[in-house]
């Protein structure tokens, strides 16, 4: 009796049973947590220093900073600005179409390219091309753009001419005169050729995550591998395959030193597209810095900021596209 | 007692080599149909027709009408015609043997090989040509000059690179330090803490990877070249470099952490550690040659990025170490400046060298980092 009675008074109040982390932990998850924040912090920088510079000009010129397609500054004899025309409208218009072309010619190759690597290729040689279309998509860009203008755009040149031959009813295939070199069609090309690796091994993720159990459920009803492809593996990989052609998109927006050696930077708009003239807002960067005044490089980050805001909207798309509908089909 | 031989199983889903030798005759029969026609303007040279009197035409040349039905000459018109020829033969072959449904079948895996050969085509292409205009512009002084006294145009033996691989070397490193702690902090956060903002994160991982590179070079100039340090250098370059390699190395840092099982994790906590000790002293050592890998990657990703570092390096032509002042050369700039301000031989031959010096620097950092991810994790 007594024995217990003193183990009792002895016992002490049991632990405090809690979640809260010890110091050394919440002092972790914060710098984690303060790490993790960088890309907001770094995003929100380039927006916020980019508007700084730039906003004066876009409050100057308002929207003929989009639509007018004029880029003069006049200075006086003491180098002060006397009047200005600054519009990146033909430019805008050339980074759609450049960025256009590159899709429409690079999505499909990439999509038909991972449909092979999924479900024709096998063993070795399966690794062997994943591995080669991996190491594509991490050649730098200034190898694209000179190997297009030194090796591919005598070819495409021929094709241009070809399909202004037999194609000229279409206006974006007729040209005001016959100049078919560093024409956006050739341009469109290299990025075509630059976002294919991108696109196909984003379409082949989806494509590898499509469920087993559907595939073989349309082989067991008899599909061949058409049948089971159109019914099975599209349905589901449809959103995540456009996903990863908006992701091609961001990458033909933003390309720089490709366009710029690839394409002749003409300050016009030009929807034709074979005619050898035209330009995307990255190039008009490169091209104008070297020789801008700080007006001209205020208007230049005011593009800029353009460019950054537009391939953010495209990137926020894919992301969208590629995680809430990318393998989810029927 | 006798012995029962096994007959060796057979695999009736493979194919049989008469099935590829016909196969493979069937090719080579589209190669010559595809070639006649091609050549069929050239065969017929001064072959003529004669046309019956009540139509209007006399005497036309058949080579001309070949031309004009089949439009087709060169290596387009014969790359054209093989996949087409080749395509048809198939599907009839099958549709004789099967049924309609097997032919369309064809039809698809004929377009799935003619996607990744016209994704092969441009890489070999590529890779084939630096090789063979390269190799011109390499000699062994170009690692132990400069361009200081050299112009681009003169002969290849003056003048290096060494320059510009000290300026790459010095800016990718620094673009390193900064980027790596924040890309594993940035994985860390996802895989390990997995807060209410995980989700938003990783959206501006992905966001932050499309951000245009030219891009990142006005941001360095507007944030800290005008308004600080009044001078561009290549530690500008660095943190230029260090916008594009964050998302690099985070979003790869995060798959392989994701690899690391989750028993380890368990194992570390329920020994009593907390999670601070789990992560320092188990999972980001099991990792470790996942994150070489992340690393390797972002290296590879910025090693030939050009566009910021024409914005804010200065681009110089003399051996500079020292990255916080002066004009620092690259091997993107070095290569950008020979191609656009030559114009000779020598130059491209020059511009050429330093691509390929690129690519294999490319080439050897990529294949160590499938070396390390193809081993075992841990």
């Amino acid at each position: 009796m007594t024995l217990l009675e003193n183990k009792s008074a002895e016992i002490p109040a049991p632990r405090e049973i809690t979640t809260k982390p010890r110091i050394s932990d919440q002092i972790f998850r914060g710098v984690v947590t303060l790490g993790g924040m960088a890309s907001l912090v770094i995003l929100g920088l380039i927006a916020l220093f980019l508007s700084i510079k730039g906003f004066h000009i876009l409050s100057e010129e308002k929207f003929s900073f989009i639509t007018e397609s004029r880029w003069e500054v006049i200075t006086d004899e003491n180098g002060n600005l006397a009047e200005s025309n600054l519009g990146i409208g033909a430019m805008l218009v050339g980074t759609f179409l450049v960025s256009l072309i590159a899709i429409l010619v690079g999505v499909p190759i990439a999509v038909l390219s991972a449909l092979y690597l999924t479900f024709y290729a096998r063993g070795f040689v399966k690794k062997f091309l994943i591995s080669l279309i991996d190491l594509m998509a991490a050649f730098p860009s200034l190898l694209f753009g000179f190997w297009g203008f030194f090796v591919f755009m005598e070819s495409a040149e021929y094709w241009a001419k070809l399909l202004n031959k037999y194609f000229s009813f279409l206006p974006f295939f007729d040209v005001p005169a016959p100049i078919f070199e560093r024409s956006p069609f050739i341009a469109g090309l290299v990025l075509a050729i630059m976002i294919i690796p991108i696109v196909t091994s984003i379409s082949r993720e989806i494509f590898d995550q499509t469920p087993l159990d559907r595939v073989q459920a349309a082989y067991a009803l008899g599909a061949s591998r058409l049948t089971m492809i159109r019914a099975v593996v599209i349905p589901y990989g449809r959103g995540g395959v456009v996903g990863g052609a908006m992701l091609g998109l961001g990458r033909a927006m933003g390309e720089t030193v490709a366009v710029y050696t690839v394409l002749n930077v003409v300050y016009q708009i030009n929807w034709q597209t074979l005619f050898g003239a035209g330009g995307n807002v990255a190039s008009l960067i490169l091209l104008k810095f070297g020789e801008a005044g700080p007006y001209e490089v205020d208007a230049l980050m005011a593009a800029g900021l353009i460019l950054f805001i537009l391939t953010l909207i495209v990137n926020a798309m894919a992301d969208l596209l590629i995680n809430r509908f990318g393998g989810k089909g029927r | 007692m006798t012995t029962q031989v096994i007959p060796k199983p057979g695999k009736p889903w493979e194919v049989s080599v008469k099935e590829r030798s016909k196969t493979g005759s069937l090719i080579v029969l589209a190669a010559i149909l595809a070639g006649a026609l091609v050549k069929l303007p050239d065969l017929l040279d001064e072959a003529v027709v004669k046309f019956p009197d009540f139509l209007p035409w006399d005497v036309v040349k058949l080579p001309n009408i070949v031309e004009a039905l089949t439009g087709i000459d060169g290596k387009l018109g014969f790359a054209i015609s093989f996949f087409l020829i080749a395509t048809g033969l198939t599907f009839f072959r099958v549709l004789r043997t099967s049924d309609i449904r097997a032919a369309k079948d064809t039809l698809l895996s004929s377009f799935a090989l003619l996607g990744i050969v016209l994704t092969l085509i441009p890489i070999v292409s590529i890779v084939t040509t630096v090789f063979i205009k390269g190799y011109k512009g390499i000699h062994p002084g170009l690692f132990f000059n400069d361009m200081a006294l050299n112009s681009v145009n003169d002969p290849i033996k003056e003048g290096g690179l060494l320059h510009a691989l000290l300026g790459t070397t010095l800016m990718v490193f620094g673009a390193l330090l900064i980027s790596f702690p924040i890309g594993v902090l940035t994985a860390l956060y996802l895989t390990e803490i997995r807060g209410k903002l995980a989700r938003p994160i990783k959206f501006l991982v992905q966001a932050m990877s499309g951000v245009p590179s030219i891009v990142a070079g006005l941001f360095i100039l507007s944030s800290l070249v005008y308004p600080v340090t009044k001078e561009l250098s290549g530690i500008m370059g660095s943190f230029a470099l260090t916008i594009l390699m964050i998302p690099t190395i985070a979003r790869t840092a995060e798959e392989m952490l994701r690899l690391i099982p989750n028993d380890l994790r368990e194992a570390g906590v329920a020994l009593g550690a907390t999670q601070w000790r789990t992560i320092s002293g188990v999972v980001l050592p099991a990792a470790k040659s996942g994150l070489v890998t992340a690393i390797i990657l972002g290296v590879a990703r910025i090693i030939g990025e050009t566009a910021p570092l024409l914005l804010v390096t200065g681009g110089g032509d003399a051996l500079n170490a020292n990255p916080t002042s002066g004009p620092m050369g690259s091997l993107p700039y070095y290569i950008w400046k020979a191609f656009l301000t030559g114009g000779t031989e020598e130059a491209f031959a020059r511009a050429w060298g330093g691509m390929l010096v690129l690519l294999v620097f490319i080439f050897i950092l990529f294949g160590l980092a499938r070396f390390l991810s193809g081993r075992k994790v841990g």
